[in-house]
């Protein structure tokens, strides 16, 4: 049986972690190799790193962080963050990368899941999406949440498994950073319509939470960053939890 | 030295950085002299079985892999190129593996539908290890229930005899094979934390028998 997997989230911008609430008001947090292999011996199942460097300067600090994260830390990492191209999909697998995350990249550009699915195969693509509710729907929005692209959140999912992604991650900008539970009923609209794995983010602020998310059917994993950040949550404290409540969490044994 | 054989498929900078963090000497090699000089071979590998195999064929180390092994140097074989291990694969046609471990490569998915289980496929992610045969080398340092990483859409059988460990995914799953001193991870032990660690490490310590 495949465990649901807990999964922090590092921001990084000019080579720092950074955690922002409802995507503005950003504040350092700390060093990402110190913090990755932090997660790692915590029992983190994955980590996620989007690079929300503005600079092609810094984007070179991220490749090398990334590396340097990819030396010390042996589980799955994923990544994301300017991803527009198949070279962007190579230079981030160069350094270590399980599955990339594309975002406004396949906004812009729809064929650009298929192309790295056939090149690296649909578990690399992981298709990102921030979603927030407008009117009686839900919206993709692009930039980092700042552009409302008008695509039905619904449809849009539904197209990135056609295109052959092999993973989606659903953030709710309703819920981010505001900590009252996983945007369940985005989530079940979208469980509803696709069978490939999806990733909740948004909204996580405690234990609870991440059980009311696997209570619900096809969610595969709970993505969250401030919690643990911060150490509201730890995740052996955590795992333990759900593990109690029958929910299937890798549990690290001495 | 262990030489991480290097023919064209697969990202390998995860496998060398967890040797290196293990304090082992590792070559990525696509050189036969190489290969025979290293104390052991990894045998990596991603995507599809035949154009692997023709690949390792084409850059003439199908052979020399076989003669190693065939020479009793520790052998293992990392996800698909634990396929490769095996007398055949049935992905997309039926192609010739290295027939160094008995048994089939087989598709997970009619095998799941056929047992009534509508999982997902590939099987992706962290799935617990039942221990079939715990003297075998290679889970020196491995318990009972040590999750490990998975992503594959094929799986191996009719390998019983070579089984060492499996994990349930509605079918079981062949997880790590031995034959000798021919290993195999159907999952990647270089993603697998603490415990794919530990299991490098015990492959690192047979030795050439």
């Amino acid at each position: 049986m495949v465990a649901k997997r807990i999964i922090p989230c590092l921001d990084i911008r000019d080579g720092r972690v950074v955690k922002g609430v409802n995507f503005k008001g950003l504040r350092d947090v700390e060093d990402p190799v110190a913090m990755a292999a932090y997660y790692n011996q915590q029992g983190a199942d994955e980590l996620v790193f989007y690079d929300i460097t503005a600079s092609a300067e810094g984007r070179g600090i991220f490749t090398d962080i990334l590396k340097k994260v990819a030396a010390q830390v042996f589980i799955p990492l994923t990544v994301g963050g300017a991803v527009n191209s198949l070279a962007d999909f190579d230079r981030v697998l160069n350094c270590g990368a399980d599955k990339v995350s594309v975002n406004s990249g396949a906004i812009a550009n729809p064929a650009l899941v298929g192309q790295g699915a056939r090149r690296y195969g649909s578990q690399c693509v992981v298709l990102s999406m921030d979603i927030k509710r407008v009117g009686e729907g839900w919206h993709i929005f692009a930039k980092g949440g700042r552009v409302d692209t008008g695509l039905d959140a619904l449809d849009w999912a539904m197209r990135g498994e056609a295109e052959g992604a092999g993973e989606l991650v659903v953030n709710s900008m309703d819920t981010d950073g505001v900590k009252n539970g996983f945007d369940l009923p985005l989530l079940q609209a979208i469980s509803q319509r696709v069978k490939i794995p999806i990733v909740a983010s948004g909204g996580a602020g405690n234990k609870q939470h991440f059980a009311n998310l696997f209570a619900l059917e096809g969610i595969d994993a709970g993505l969250a960053a401030s919690i643990f950040h911060y150490k509201e949550v730890g995740i052996p404290e955590l795992k333990a939890y759900l593990a109690g409540k029958g929910v299937p969490v890798r549990l690290r044994q001495q | 030295m262990i030489a991480i054989v290097d023919y064209g498929v697969g990202n390998l900078f995860s496998l060398r950085s967890s040797l290196s963090a293990l304090g082992l000497v590792a070559e990525v090699t696509g050189d036969p002299k190489q290969l025979a000089a290293a104390s052991h071979i990894i045998l990596p590998g991603v995507g599809a079985f035949a154009n692997a195999m023709a690949k390792l064929q084409g850059a003439g180390l199908a052979g020399v892999v076989r003669q190693q092994a065939a020479a009793g140097k520790p052998l293992l074989g990392i996800c698909l190129g634990m396929q490769l291990l095996f007398q055949k694969s049935y992905e997309f046609g039926e192609h010739e593996g290295l027939g160094l471990v008995p048994g089939q490569v087989c598709p997970l998915a009619p095998d799941l539908a056929m047992a009534g289980y509508n999982y997902k496929v590939p099987h992706i992610g962290w799935n617990p290890l039942q221990i079939q045969r715990p003297q075998s080398p290679i889970l020196r340092y491995t318990q009972e229930g040590d999750s490990v990483y998975y992503v594959h859409s094929f799986y191996a059988k009719n390998c019983d005899e070579a089984v060492v460990a499996t994990s349930e995914y509605g079918v079981t799953v062949t997880g790590a094979v031995q034959k000798g001193n021919v290993f195999g991870t159907q999952f990647h032990p270089e993603k697998s934390g603490d415990v794919g660690l530990a299991m490098l490490k015990a492959f690192a310590e047979v030795e050439t028998c």
